[in-house]
This record gives C-alpha cells, structure tokens and sequence, in this order.
C-alpha cells in the first residue's frame, strides 16, 4: 500500500488534525474569538463529513486505520454532531464573557479521536483515539473556569476517565499478551475456539472500561454529577457523539476480534444492558435537576443500545446503530432547549424553573415534549423507532426476555418524562423567560422536527445506511 | 528460582490493584490519586514489555512507549483541570469536591 492511498483513506482526520492545528495558530494570534474562526471550525467538521462519506474504503497503516462502511456511517454522523456544537457551544460562552477560541479546537480534536475510534483496527490506535477524544473532553467539562461546579466536574470527570483508561489499558496489555498481536484480526485468529482464561480476563478489562466511557451501569456513577457540573452546551456534545463512537468501537473488538467468544461477553453484555435500564428508571425517578435527570435517561438509553449489541448480528449492530443516532439528535436537541433558557440571567435547570413554559415560550416547551416523548419511546416520535429496531433484533437472537425486561424499565421512566411535560404545561409560571438566544433555537427546531416527523422521511434512508454499516461490524 | 513471565504479570497485577484501591480508598489529597492513575499506567506498561519479551514481538514495547507519552500529556490535562479547582476551593482534598450530590 503506497503513502497516497493510506493518506487517502485517512483524509477526513487528515483534513480534521491539519485544520485543527492551523486554527490554534490562527487563534493564538486574533485577539478575540471571531464568528469567520467559528464558521472555519464548522467548515472543517462538514468537510470531514463529506470527506468520509465519498472517501474510499480499506484498511491503512498496517490495519491500526480500518475504513469500511461501518466507519464511514459513524463518522457521518458523529461530525456533523460535533459542527453542530461549535456555534452551540461558542454563543453559549460568548454570553457569559467566556468566549474562548479554544472552545471550536477542542471539539475538533474530540471529533478526531471520535473518528479514529470507529476506525480503530489495533489495540495501539483503539487506545490512542479514546485518549485524545477523552483528553478533549476533560478541558470541555472544566471549562467554565469561574464556575465552582464545572471545575469540579471536569475534575470527577478526569478521575473516573483516567480510572477507565487506565483499567481499558490493562484489559488491552492481557489481550496482547495472550493473543499475541495488537491486530484485531490476528487476535480473532486466536479466539476462534473462544477466549482463553487470560484473554477473557483482558476482554473483560476492555469491556468495563468502554462501558465507563458510555456511562453503561455498573460504571455510571460520574455521569450525574459531570453532566450537572459541567456547561450545558457541552454536555450536549458529550452525552451524544463520543457515546455512539465508543459503542461502534465496542461492537467492533467485540465482533472482529472476539467474535468466537461471544457466548462469554453475551452474557456480560446482557447483565450491563439491564443494571443500566433499571438504574436509568429507578435513580432518575428522585431527580429534580433536569441535567441530572437527563445522565439517568441517557444511562437507560445506553441499556437499551446494549441489548442491540449483545444480539451481536447484522439485525443486533443495525438497531444499535440506528437507537444511537436517533439518541444523538434527541439528547443534542434537549440540550440546546435548557442552553436556550434562563431566567432572569440564570440558567434554568431544575424541575421547578420550567413550570408553565408552555404559556411562555409554546414553542419550545412542545420541543421538550417531543424530546420526553422520543426519550420515552412513545409512538410516533424517534425514540420509538429506536426501541423497535432493538426489540425486533433481540427477539431474533433469542434474547426476548431482555427485551420485556427494558421494556418495563421504560414503564418506570415514563414517570419522570411525563412529570416534565406536566410541570410544562400545566402548573402557574414563576415568572418571565428570557428572549432564547437565536442558534440554540435553530439547533432546537430543527432535532424537534427531526425527531418528529422528520424521522419517517429519515429512516427511509436510515435504514439501509445503517444495515449496510452493519454487515461490516457484524458477527460473521 | 527462575524469574518467568508470571512473576512479572503478577508484580504488575499488584501495582495495578494498589492503584485502583489508591483512587478509591484515598479520601485526602487529589495529587495522590494522580499519583495512583500513574501507577496504574506503569503497571501496565511492565505488562506490556514482559509479554513483549516473552512473546519476541517488538509492538508490545512500541505499545509501552506510547503510553508513556500519553501519560505524560493526560498528567498535564489532570493538573490544569486541578488547578482550576484549587483556585475556587483553595483546597485539593477530595472530600471538597461535593458541591453536586444525589
């Protein structure tokens, strides 16, 4: 394989780490953070959107860089997320005084560990991605500098990420050593009887530490307080796009190097995929901050992917691609919604700050029912497709009573979703909202209307995208 | 005696274990809990260059190098982020961090 062709099938985290490189110049230099830096920053994450779409498919750097459709789904889709939070994230600090134009460079560099981990093909650059998107993150979480409580969620936040990695990196060092490569495919080699002792103790590693990056319980317990402590719009960012990266990356260890084992981490899968819908249900019920409610909801989500992945085929990786992207947009779309409100110059976060929302700012209250109803799974909103896609795969797999078992967590969510929309429509408002600001408005319209009804047209060509994407990260 | 590779997976398993009860145990000082994240690190890294010995593969110790540099740059992220903290709550005691509970 000559340079040309890896260069060629690296080009969209080529385009991403050149212009990323080239902005920190650029904003080193300007005195303040201007919109041309902003749109730059977007303009490279669409380009690199596009560049994965029509870029061409292979393997690259002696297998540590797989492209293959899979790859190029996620990609898709976790750039365009990431240009999305950039002017999100930029207004949303701009108001505050915090305007900082590291802000666009560092979900660029998010981005790029993000990408490098659906493509991830060794264990060397598997690790390398997942510590770039974390470094990344880490600075985001922390970012609010003169708020007491994102400092010290970006604190927590670095701990428990450092602790993953660090059990991850453990896990990847087993898997080397038993199975004798750091090449997914060479591993696979070796676990075509199933996993020896020591490969499944390094398997397992693995496992836990990616179900600390997707906030899957049992490995939960920082995502509340990260997601209340660190700034809104970045918790957006962070509960969508590297959460649908690292479950592709899950999948793809799990079926392209472990696929022989798989009656060993089905299991594992299964007990992860219901600790997490019974937590999201049942720890979200004593919630009344609504961004702690939301890591609740987006931990049960979690659950619900996982029971797409433990079926493990074509059916199993489909619905759990598609259950992610459909969880990206609404998790982005409910965010930019509490980034838009404040009251009296303070950020609304409680359950009690968004009573009567509905007399005040309609439109946006019908946008959080939206997001509540889609999070719940109700008929006919995104979420619901999600959870059908799902279901319909793990009964395929045998794995029904799983299915059943989520399915009454999410009776018990119903609780705090439907306790939103009640708050929002029909109890007295406290007082008056301000005016939204104009982007998160944008940003909020345009994932309501996607979740519903422009997900019937969506899925149309979600579909097939996303089953094509599977056959490359399903177990053969 | 014979020092094999059990000998060495074991001393990494050790250190490894003191790391993670470092970070769970510990309730004093933040710095000590970076400390047991380098920890962790290193004992993987004896994982790696013992199995790379074993194995007469040279990517185990590629490996350990680069998780040397990225320890390195992930120390660096920890440090700034405590930093930020210690300014606001002129303390790096971990039981300070409990603005947010629930």
């Amino acid at each position: 394989m000559t340079f040309q062709s890896a260069a060629a099938l690296a080009r969209p985290e080529l385009i991403l780490i050149v212009s990323a490189l080239a902005l920190l110049v650029w904003g080193a230099f300007q005195s303040r953070a201007s919109v041309a830096f902003t749109i730059a920053a977007m303009a490279a994450l669409v380009a690199a959107a596009v560049a994965s779409a029509i870029g061409p498919m292979g393997r690259a750097f002696s297998g540590g860089l797989i492209v293959d459709s899979g790859a190029v789904f996620s990609k898709v889709v976790i750039y365009l997320a990431s240009a999305l939070a950039v002017p999100l994230g930029e207004r949303w600090f701009a108001r505050r005084g915090m305007a900082r134009f590291e802000y666009p460079v560092l979900v660029m560099l998010a981005a790029l560990g993000m990408g490098m981990m659906v493509s991830a093909g060794d264990l060397i650059s598997l690790y390398i991605s997942i510590e770039l998107q974390s470094l990344a993150l880490y600075i985001l979480a922390a970012f609010q500098r003169d708020d007491e409580k994102s400092s010290e969620a970006g604190l927590k936040y670095f701990v428990l990420g450092a602790l993953s990695s660090g059990i991850l990196l453990y896990g990847t060092s087993l898997v080397y050593g038993f199975a004798g490569s750091t090449r997914f495919e060479v591993i696979a080699q070796s676990m075509t009887h199933g996993a020896g002792v020591g490969a499944l103790f390094g398997l397992i590693f693995v496992v836990c530490g990616i179900g600390f990056k997707v906030s899957a319980a049992p490995f939960h317990m920082w995502t509340p307080d990260v997601y209340e402590g660190a700034p809104t719009p970045v918790v957006g960012f962070f509960a969508g796009a590297p959460k649908l990266a690292a479950m592709v990356l899950l999948a793809r260890i799990l079926t392209q190097s472990f696929g022989g084992a798989v009656d060993q981490w089905r299991q594992v899968l299964v007990v992860m995929a219901l600790l997490s819908v019974a937590v999201g249900a049942f720890a979200g019920l004593a919630q009344s901050n609504l961004k702690r409610l939301w890591a609740y909801s987006s931990i049960a989500s979690i659950g619900y992917a996982l029971v797409g992945l433990a079926a493990g085929g074509a059916a199993g990786i489909q619905s759990m691609l598609v259950y992610m992207v459909l969880y990206v947009v609404d998790v982005t779309g409910f965010f930019a919604c509490l980034a838009a409100l404040s009251r009296g110059g303070k950020a609304m976060e409680t359950m009690a700050d968004f009573a009567g929302l509905a007399r005040e700012r309609p439109a946006i209250a019908l946008a959080m029912t939206v997001f509540s109803l889609s999070a719940l799974g109700l008929p006919p909103m995104s979420g619901l497709w999600g959870k059908y896609y799902v279901f319909k795969a793990a009964a395929g797999a045998g794995l029904v009573w799983v299915a059943v078992a989520a399915l009454v967590g999410s009776v018990v969510a119903a609780y705090y979703y439907l306790k939103l929309i009640k708050v929002m429509w029909l109890d007295p408002s406290p007082g008056a909202t301000d005016a939204p600001p104009a982007e998160a408005v944008a940003i909020t319209y345009a994932t309501a209307l996607f979740a519903f009804p422009a997900v019937l047209i969506a899925l149309i060509v979600l579909d097939p995208a996303a089953q094509t994407a599977a056959t490359s990260l399903a177990l053969r | 005696m014979i020092i094999g590779l059990s000998h060495y997976l074991t001393v990494a398993a050790i250190l490894f274990t003191i790391g993670v009860l470092g970070i769970f145990v510990n309730r004093r000082n933040v710095i000590v809990i970076l400390m047991s994240i380098e920890l962790i690190l290193l004992a993987v890294n004896i994982n790696l260059v013992s199995f790379s010995v074993f194995l007469h593969d040279v990517v185990g110790q590629v490996y350990a190098l680069v998780v040397l540099t990225v320890a390195a740059a992930e120390a660096a992220v920890g440090l700034a982020i405590l930093v930020t903290f210690f300014r606001w709550r002129g303390s790096i005691a971990v039981d300070d961090a409990s603005v947010m509970r629930g």
